[in-house]
């Protein structure tokens, strides 16, 4: 994964905002709210935002990052050329610019796939796909601070400054993802859409009468290392989502998607490097010590770390929804939600004629079954999402390699812990073996985080907050944020 | 609605008719002169329309009109003579409805028509028809209008309910004439203008005799008639004259109407100009946006108050809601009829608020007198067309709307209200006149004066759930009632704003279009008409209902169906299980 942030560029401060156009109205929106959606001239947009911004912040300041800080240095989007959405600076967190851009407009576009596919892209929501639209825009837009207020007390335990402003980064952008869905609703779902833009702040993760909507996104992320899993796998999922949505004939969406996907790598690169430099640093200490149990040393063993993978993988493989959909084939058909890569697959894009198997198990074994390729579309994307999970495994593992060390992390069987699909309801262990209820129980903990593996990793997660220090469990990177050094001090309170 | 019409014709016949070509474009402009199948006489207190098809005036080619069946073009001339009778005629007090053909009084709807038709034209024509016959009922109830049946012949399917519909019938006792519903012996389908609602609802004839009578194709004829309560009375030919007379005097004796020297008002034809997809009247105007499938039908208000009745009179068809009240009926038959695809209609009105409500206030001061309460009358019974109407209709509710009393109940015709919250912000700067924020005014007339088939307002209809509601709707009579408040109240859906306004009704519309209109017919019909039931509201949610779906039956409108089998010799091959 390879992100702006990993290949720095020249200079702290590039581009411009765009001048703003149109009447101006009594609030700065162009200053305060960076876009490229002449917020300025649309009257109706900003009343929309009139209301609902003051909601947000209100949001942050009671579900955001709990630890105080003065400034952080981050990354604020200002424009969507190549140079303005990359703009790092110094920023107390409130006054963070939470932006709307959209990608540049392909004025030529055309629904690539489904009923419409050849018709011009949709500039307006089509009256017929206004609520299956509405549900697919709030179902990603709920994930979004989801993720901010599991992770809002993380801040305090920070094993490094880097760390720390990582987080915050990765929060912040979480919020603009939510900003970004919010101008969809409000810009093109009318009231309805206010609506639901309300709603998204009013549920909460966890909050057992308002939880968020997906399971995944009410688990507590209670440690770093699960951070680093969650911001591997599950944003990984979103990423995913993302570029589903991409393709869609709704323009406007698939352009916000579009912008939001070069900022989800950045959480990519985030998680890929986070669970990359705690192996680094258990592989070192299990070669230094000769053993694997290297929690006295200050280490996460190697079999903790596998454990986290595999909850973590299992639970984000659930966000997929069932392998067989009709769900997934009306979208498509539709035109609402491609493929992962649509426009460079080699078919008809209509799928009608194609089938696909799907894997499922019957008599106790596991076995596969022809569906209609059009309802197979979840497990289509779930394989895309599976294959580049592994890609991050081999990283981890060069770690392992390069240490000498012979022990190797995996990707569990598809159908290990599953709550949803076709492995629901079954037992199957890391390795894809189908085991009966008592088995499953006698060795779930060592497929699972424990109780008490989770209370050790908690123990390790002693704050470090003095620029340049880092905690023992994990390894400092190899270069700073937009070239600065590692020990630069990104946060300041 | 059937008829007996030319078995002999069996032979000729081929089974399956082919479908017309191309439906012609059907207008409902005629006038007693140009009657081709009925005449229309008066004679002091009694008006006498005779009926006596042209066989080869059918208003779509390709079948013969014999043995007195008609078609849509034969109702809309009863239409047609129907209204004139209460505007042009006020001294009528009584209608007498008889044949010009030696035995045979009416042989129903003509069943190669019906065999030839798309189920679209069988659906419309009954529905044309059913209301035609619901307007002599409401002519007794409201105008104090009579009608007597004079059956000079057999009267068969819808012959025979022609005569259900008038107060009494008089049957003449010829040793063969004889009343039926042959449809479902001979014909696999209902008798679907009413016959068996009215023959157990409105005559009460014994439901295990009705059932004999339903299934006996040749009907029931003499005293025995008169002894089930088929008919009112059986008189020998010879004597048929004078106790058809002797009965309409009776009849007129009791009427309120006015009597001579009241002073009629001519209908006058109407003035139509078509533009494309526009069509203007004086006080309504129809846009169709074909892309959309929406037609925008306009009702303007009323630019002045008549000072008196006389000046009303005086003004003769032109007065305003006479002349919007035609034109709105003729919009909404044409649509019905002539534009299909057009599947939802919204309905707005424009004009002076106040103005719109001195127009009641008028109204209401004179509702006693004739040619006031007919009008009335005539605005009550096209809003209901609306109710029965087969499309979505949204009212929009917006700044420059007239929606008072009277007008207002096209609103709540309407399957959704929408109401401009605000006013247009941007009127001054885009050059149009900036108006103040619409308003709803409720008066008498949606508290009572223009009920639903049900006999219920559509206030009692909309808040069924809730005396609470229904109460303060009412009690809000006379207020100008801005978006927030109508909403408070339940009398609107939804308010969106200036901002919110274009894209809110474009959605909905879009929506709309994207449903099944099979489903959308149906769950409107559903919703529309709650609470309880009248002999009018099961003619259209009963007996309708089940004839729609007879009609796409196999066993009624397949090769081998009845209806298609009807004259050809075969007999119909029906799929013997019961659904």
């Amino acid at each position: 994964m390879t992100t702006t942030e990993s290949t720095p560029q020249s200079g702290t401060v590039t581009g411009d905002a765009p001048r703003p156009t149109g009447p101006l109205s009594k609030i700065d929106y162009s200053e305060r709210i960076p876009n490229n959606v002449n917020l300025a001239g649309d009257r109706k947009l900003q009343r929309a935002l009139e209301s609902w911004q003051p909601k947000f912040l209100d949001w942050w300041k009671n579900l955001g990052p709990s630890i105080p800080t003065h400034d952080v240095y981050l990354r604020t989007a200002i424009a969507v050329g190549r140079d303005g959405w990359a703009h790092f600076d110094r920023v107390p967190m409130e006054e963070y610019r939470w932006g709307i851009f959209l990608a540049e407009r392909d004025p030529d576009r055309t629904v690539a796939f489904g009923h419409h596919k050849g018709e011009p892209a949709w500039q307006e929501v089509p009256g017929e796909y206004r609520s299956d639209l509405r549900r697919l825009i709030v179902i990603q837009g709920d994930t979004e601070p989801a993720s901010v207020e599991q992770q809002r007390h993380l801040g305090m335990t920070a094993p490094s400054l880097y760390d720390m402003r990582n987080l915050f980064q990765v929060n912040v952008e979480e919020g603009r993802h939510l900003w970004a869905m919010v101008y969809l609703l409000q810009a093109y779902f009318g009231k309805d859409g206010r609506e639901e833009a309300e709603e998204l702040l009013k549920r909460n993760s966890g909050d057992y009468d308002s939880p968020r909507i997906l399971g995944a996104f009410n688990e507590e992320t209670t440690d770093w290392l699960s951070f680093f899993m969650f911001t591997y796998f599950t944003d990984r999922d979103g990423k995913y989502q993302l570029g589903t949505l991409k393709e869609s004939g709704f323009d406007p969406l698939a352009r916000t998607c579009e912008f939001m996907l070069k900022e989800e790598a950045h959480h990519m690169f985030v998680g890929t490097t986070g669970v990359q430099r705690t192996v680094q640093r258990t592989a070192q200490l299990m070669k230094e010590h000769g053993t694997d149990d290297i929690w006295e040393y200050g280490g996460i063993p190697l079999s903790v770390i596998q454990k986290y993978l595999n909850f973590q993988y299992s639970v984000s493989m659930d966000l997929f929804g069932s392998e067989v959909s009709s769900n997934a084939a009306s979208y498509y058909t539709a035109g609402l939600k491609g493929r992962w890569m649509e426009t460079r697959r080699k078919d008809d894009h209509l799928l009608t004629d194609y089938t696909m198997e799907v894997p499922g198990i019957e008599s106790g074994r596991m076995t596969t079954r022809t569906v209609p390729m059009l309802n197979a579309l979840n497990l289509d994307l779930r394989n895309e999402y599976s294959a580049d999970c592994e890609n991050g495994v081999k990283r981890w593992n060069q770690e392992l390699e390069e240490a000498g060390l012979e022990q190797r992390l995996f990707l569990p069987h598809q159908g290990f812990n599953r709550k949803v699909g076709a492995f629901a309801g079954h037992h199957v262990t890391p390795t894809g073996e189908i085991v009966d209820e008592a088995t499953w129980e006698r060795s779930v903990g060592e497929y699972l985080p424990t109780a008490e593996d989770r209370a050790r990793v908690a123990e390790l997660m002693v704050p470090h907050h003095e620029p340049g220090e880092f905690a023992g469990w994990i390894s400092p990177p190899s270069v700073g944020i937009n070239s600065l050094p590692v020990e630069y001090d990104y946060v300041r309170f | 609605m059937t008829t007996l019409e030319d078995r002999s014709a069996a032979t000729e016949g081929p089974g399956p008719v082919a479908e017309p070509a191309a439906t012609p474009e059907v207008s409902f402009d005629t006038s007693p002169e140009a009657y081709r199948h009925w005449t229309l006489s008066v004679d002091g207190e009694v008006a006498t329309l005779t009926l006596d098809v042209a066989e080869d005036g059918g208003i779509v080619p390709g079948y013969e009109l014999k043995m007195n069946s008609y078609d849509l073009g034969v109702d809309i001339e009863l239409h047609d003579a129907v209204q004139r009778i209460r505007f042009e005629h006020p001294e009528v007090k009584a209608v007498v409805v008889t044949s010009a053909k030696e035995r045979m009084f009416c042989a129903g709807a003509n069943i190669k028509m019906l065999a030839a038709s798309p189920h679209s034209w069988k659906v419309n024509f009954c529905k044309f028809t059913n209301e035609t016959r619901n307007g002599f009922e409401d002519a007794s109830a409201h105008s104090g209008l009579p009608f007597l049946a004079a059956v000079n012949g057999t009267a068969a399917g819808g012959g025979y309910e022609l005569a259900l519909a008038c107060d009494q019938i008089v049957l003449v006792d010829d040793n063969s004439s004889a009343v039926s519903l042959p449809e479902v012996p001979l014909l696999g389908v209902l008798p679907g203008t009413g016959g068996l609602t009215r023959v157990v609802d409105k005559r009460g004839v014994r439901r295990d005799l009705a059932d004999v009578f339903s299934t006996t194709a040749e009907g029931i004829r003499g005293e025995r008639a008169v002894q089930w309560r088929l008919v009112d009375a059986s008189v020998k030919a010879r004597d048929f004259p004078q106790e058809v007379a002797r009965r309409a005097a009776e009849l007129a004796a009791r009427s309120t109407r006015p009597g001579a020297g009241a002073g009629g008002v001519a209908l006058t034809p109407l003035r139509r100009e078509t533009d494309g997809d526009t069509t203007r009247y004086e006080h309504v105007r129809v846009v169709l946006d074909r892309n959309s499938g929406t037609a925008t039908i306009t009702v303007l208000g009323p630019a002045a108050v008549p000072g008196t009745v006389e000046e009303l009179q005086e003004q003769g068809d032109a007065a305003w809601l006479l002349a919007a009240t035609r034109e709105l009926d003729d919009a909404v038959l044409r649509l019905r009829t002539n534009e299909l695809a057009i599947g939802t209609w919204l309905l707005r009105t424009e004009g002076d608020v106040a103005t719109t409500a001195a127009y009641d206030e008028f109204l209401l001061a004179n509702r006693g007198h004739w040619l006031v309460n007919e009008t009335i009358g005539f605005y009550r019974r096209t809003v209901k067309r609306l109710d029965t109407t087969s499309r979505s209709l949204f009212a929009l509710i917006e700044p420059g709307s007239c929606f008072v009393g009277a007008l207002a109940e096209i609103a709540f015709a309407a399957d959704r209200q929408f109401m401009l919250e605000g006013i247009w912000e941007d009127a001054a700067e885009e050059g149009r006149e900036a108006l103040p924020p619409a308003v709803i005014r409720l008066d008498e007339f949606n508290t009572g004066l223009l009920p639903m088939s049900n006999d219920l307002t559509r206030l009692q209809v909309r808040f069924l759930g809730s005396a609470a509601e229904l109460a303060a709707a009412e009690a809000a009579v006379g207020r100008d009632l801005l978006a927030a408040d109508a909403a408070e109240l339940g009398l609107v859906t939804s308010t969106p704003d200036d901002i919110d306004w274009e894209d809110e009704i474009r959605l909905v519309v879009e929506e709309r279009a994207s449903f099944s209109p099979d489903a959308l017919t149906g769950m409107e019909a559903n919703l529309r008409f709650a609470g309880r039931e009248t002999p009018e509201t099961k003619v259209f949610g009963r007996l309708t209902a089940w004839q729609n779906w007879i009609f796409q039956r196999p066993n009624a409108a397949g090769p081998e169906g009845a209806l298609r089998r009807y004259g050809t010799g075969k007999r119909a091959d029906y799929d013997r299980k019961r659904v």
